[in-house]
């Protein structure tokens, strides 16, 4: 084996942690390690490389190291590196906006509703505009759920209906006013061009029209999609990757409760 | 006597080809007394019409529409222009154009004999079959001389939106090692009831699917094909509301696989399964004429229902397929039917349940070109896993003779493929199917072993299914939500309303021609 794989450089800075300074970690403290790739438009040559470790110091890393790069095609080549990370970020500072509720169980939830409620909840999901993707409402709705995280549909208390995939907002709508939903799930997994912001604004200027905005419980989820960008679009709330029907029933529970008893 | 590497009693499985029989039979029958709009638009463009006018409307459109608005297109659009061709001496482009400029009202034309408007249609149609033959031989000459890559075919997406970037990628991807290029359509394109025109640089996850931008990329593919020495295939989708059309404006330009299954449509698009199902059979009996490989969707059912509950009914729809596939003419090594590798990661001995499905799938249809698709409901961001995922797709692929190997991409579920996801996605295939290459002819299946006890079990619970949608009839079953678990009523859905029954004149004589029953 060759000596090369075990780094013998002197492990220097400083080790400690500084929760107002972070940065990566490979295997000591503030060695700020970094792993990427990517491809440039140029023909695999010694230039090439160069240009790469110049592009990763602008980026912000200190020794830069290309491990392996290959042509992809005449005109393109592709590079694996390593740099140690320059910037550092203060955690300290940090707030996210979330989704405030108390996770329940399908149970607990359907409890929950059964006391503070007394009625059964109307919900309709989509996955609207042109997204021909139902992955993501179905994890949430469809009984068998998603991971072991039943669906709202097998929830006692919930009154669902799945309209599936490239539901118009009118569609949608409509059948809100017909089943007089009280929760609105919407769902959106294309972002190419943002075209998921263009529907997801229309639905809720389409609301406002209707005056049905604040008569709904109105939440959007997907990959891409987070609460804070959900507050913005003007959603109530916004469900993203390793959400599950039990985070989306428990919000429900807790709004709709809020919502009744102030 | 074919020989089962997994104790398959081919009893059984004869009875459910039969059982599948049973199901096309009344469908096959249903299809056959209808038309629809845009079966009627494919006859325009198969004469040879194309061309937009000034709001962009395709002028097979105009001309459907035409006919249609005046309840008379149960005759067909042929008996409307054979009148036109015979009254006016203009061709049927010209024909066209003066409808769209209102010059010319299909309805009032004079009414020709029978013998007439045929001899008015006859050198159109010999035309068009001539292109499509030419087209056909053209990459039967290629695959003489340049050669084309081992099976399973490593096919892989593009899906820029733009069609010149488009170009871009799948030369480096053909370069690489890739043996299919399938060129992604923009999201919602198959609710469109019409095909768009010209080549198109601006699509959402994908690209518009238009004859000119079938050109272009099919001659690009001809270019890299000569370079590297070796025959690439181009895939689009005609599936949606504008089945037959796709499938004609594929063939009229030597595209070489087509998604193109009607069951689909109904579940995953809601398209109204009468349209869709009448569409359908004109479609593969263009696909079957032009020796283009038909790709199924049975896989999706996965990504709706459980991959280890739900195996039968993949099983189930691919035999269905293969009987409404037969119906069309289409041969056997045509047929892509489409099964996947989708069950959950944490599944103890997963790989061995894939394995046996896998066999099972290719010893069932031991002609067709299958093809199998890669994990996609589990890839979860996590490109790494992602990776070894795909790898043991592809190991499974190689040891049971898949025809099709439709690539998984780490970045699933992150964005369309960068040129890189694909280089390392075919190194990733290349590798295993080189590693590995005979692993098949050498490893046996243990008696009474979990594989073997998986693929007999799946076949019976298919056969039992079967049963059940044979009693039921198709349409009803699909009511039911027997396939994915999704439920669709026979008139929901979209596109009904371009539904029409047949009158006595009509006649669609290329359906004939293409399935070899008839010359011209």
């Amino acid at each position: 084996m060759s000596a090369g794989n075990y780094s013998m450089d002197k492990k220097e800075g400083n080790q400690t942690l500084n929760l107002t300074h972070i940065k990566p970690y490979g295997d000591t403290l503030n060695d700020g390690k970094v792993q990427l790739s990517f491809t440039l438009p140029v023909p695999c040559t010694d230039e090439a490389i160069e240009a790469a470790k110049q592009l990763m110091r602008k980026m912000g890393f200190d020794n830069p190291q290309i491990v392996y790069y290959k042509e992809l095609t005449p005109g393109f080549t592709y590079f694996v590196c390593y740099g140690s990370c320059t910037h550092t970020v203060d955690y300290t500072t940090i707030s996210v906006p979330k989704v405030e509720s108390t996770v329940m169980s399908m149970e607990e939830t359907d409890d929950f509703l059964t006391r503070n409620i007394g009625r059964k909840i109307v919900i309709i999901g989509a996955s609207t505009g042109t997204d021909a993707h139902t992955v993501g409402i179905d994890a949430i709705m469809n009984m068998k759920g998603y991971a072991g995280h039943f669906g709202l549909e097998r929830y006692e208390m919930f009154d669902t209906l799945n309209m599936g995939s490239q539901v118009l907002n009118e569609e949608f709508i409509a059948k809100a006013i017909e089943l007089k939903a009280d929760v609105l799930l919407v769902s959106q997994t294309v972002t190419q061009k943002d075209v998921h912001i263009k529907n997801l604004t229309e639905l809720v200027e389409m609301l406002e029209a209707e005056g049905l905005r604040h008569k709904v419980i109105l939440i959007c989820g997907g990959p891409r999609i987070s609460h804070e960008l959900a507050k913005e679009l003007g959603y109530d709330a916004g469900f993203s990757m390793n959400s599950y029907a039990d985070d989306v029933a428990s919000y429900i529970a807790e709004e709709m409760n809020k919502r009744m008893h102030g | 006597m074919q020989k089962s590497k997994l104790g398959l009693d081919f009893n059984k499985v004869a009875e459910a080809k039969r059982l599948a029989q049973n199901i096309a039979g009344p469908v096959q029958q249903f299809v056959e007394g209808y038309t629809t709009v845009t079966v009627e638009r494919t006859l325009c463009r198969l004469l040879g019409i194309d061309g937009i006018d000034a709001n962009e409307v395709p002028l097979p459109n105009i001309l459907v529409d035409s006919i249609k608005e005046k309840g008379v297109l149960n005759q067909g659009v042929l008996f409307h222009l054979a009148n036109a061709l015979i009254e006016t001496g203009l061709n049927p482009q010209q024909i066209a154009e003066q409808v769209s400029d209102g010059k010319l009202d299909l309805s009032r034309v004079n009414v020709y004999s029978a013998e007439e408007r045929e001899a008015a249609l006859k050198p159109y149609i010999k035309q068009s079959i001539k292109r499509i033959s030419g087209n056909r031989k053209r990459r039967e000459n290629y695959i003489a001389t340049l050669g084309e890559g081992a099976k399973p075919y490593i096919y892989v997406i593009v899906a820029t939106g733009n069609i010149y970037e488009d170009v871009t990628q799948a030369l480096a991807a053909a370069r690489q090692g890739a043996d299919i290029i399938a060129v992604i359509r923009t999201t919602g394109q198959s609710l469109l009831d019409y095909v768009p025109f010209g080549a198109t640089t601006e699509g959402f996850g994908g690209t518009f699917a238009t004859q000119e931008n079938f050109r272009i990329m099919r001659t690009a593919l001809n270019e890299v094909g000569e370079e590297i020495g070796r025959y690439i295939r181009l895939c689009n989708y005609c599936s949606g509301l504008c089945m037959p059309e796709i499938a004609a404006m594929g063939a009229l330009e030597g595209l070489d696989v087509m998604l193109n299954d009607a069951l689909y449509g109904i579940l995953f698009r809601d398209i109204n399964m009468q349209r869709t199902l009448i569409d359908q059979y004109f479609s593969r009996a263009i696909n079957a004429f032009a020796g283009v490989i038909i790709n199924t969707g049975e896989d999706n059912y996965l990504t709706t229902a459980d991959a280890f509950e739900e195996a039968r009914t993949v099983l189930a729809s691919d035999l269905i397929n293969e009987q409404l596939a037969l119906m069309a003419g289409l041969p056997e090594k045509q047929m892509g039917l489409g099964h996947a590798f989708e069950m959950t990661p944490d599944l103890e001995n997963g790989f061995l349940y894939e394995l046996a499905q896998a066999q099972m799938t290719r010893e069932i249809f031991p002609k067709a070109t299958l093809k199998y698709m890669p994990p996609t409901k589990f890839m979860t961001g996590n490109i790494f896993k992602g990776q070894i995922q795909n790898a043991l797709f592809n190991q499974i692929s190689i040891w049971t003779g898949q025809g099709i190997q439709l690539l998984g991409m780490m970045t699933e579920a992150i964005h369309t493929p960068f040129m890189s996801d694909r280089a390392v996605a075919i190194e990733n295939a290349r590798y295993i199917f080189s590693n590995m290459k005979n692993i098949g002819d050498e490893v046996e299946f243990k008696e009474g072993g979990i594989i073997r006890k998986r693929a007999q079990q799946v076949l019976e619970e298919a056969i039992e299914l079967l049963g059940r949608v044979e009693k039921e009839g198709l349409f009803s079953s699909l009511e039911k939500g027997i396939f994915g678990d999704v439920k669709r009523s026979k008139t929901g859905g979209k596109g009904l309303q371009g539904v029409v029954q047949k009158s006595a004149e009509y006649s669609n004589p290329f359906i004939g021609l293409m399935k070899g029953e008839t010359t011209i």
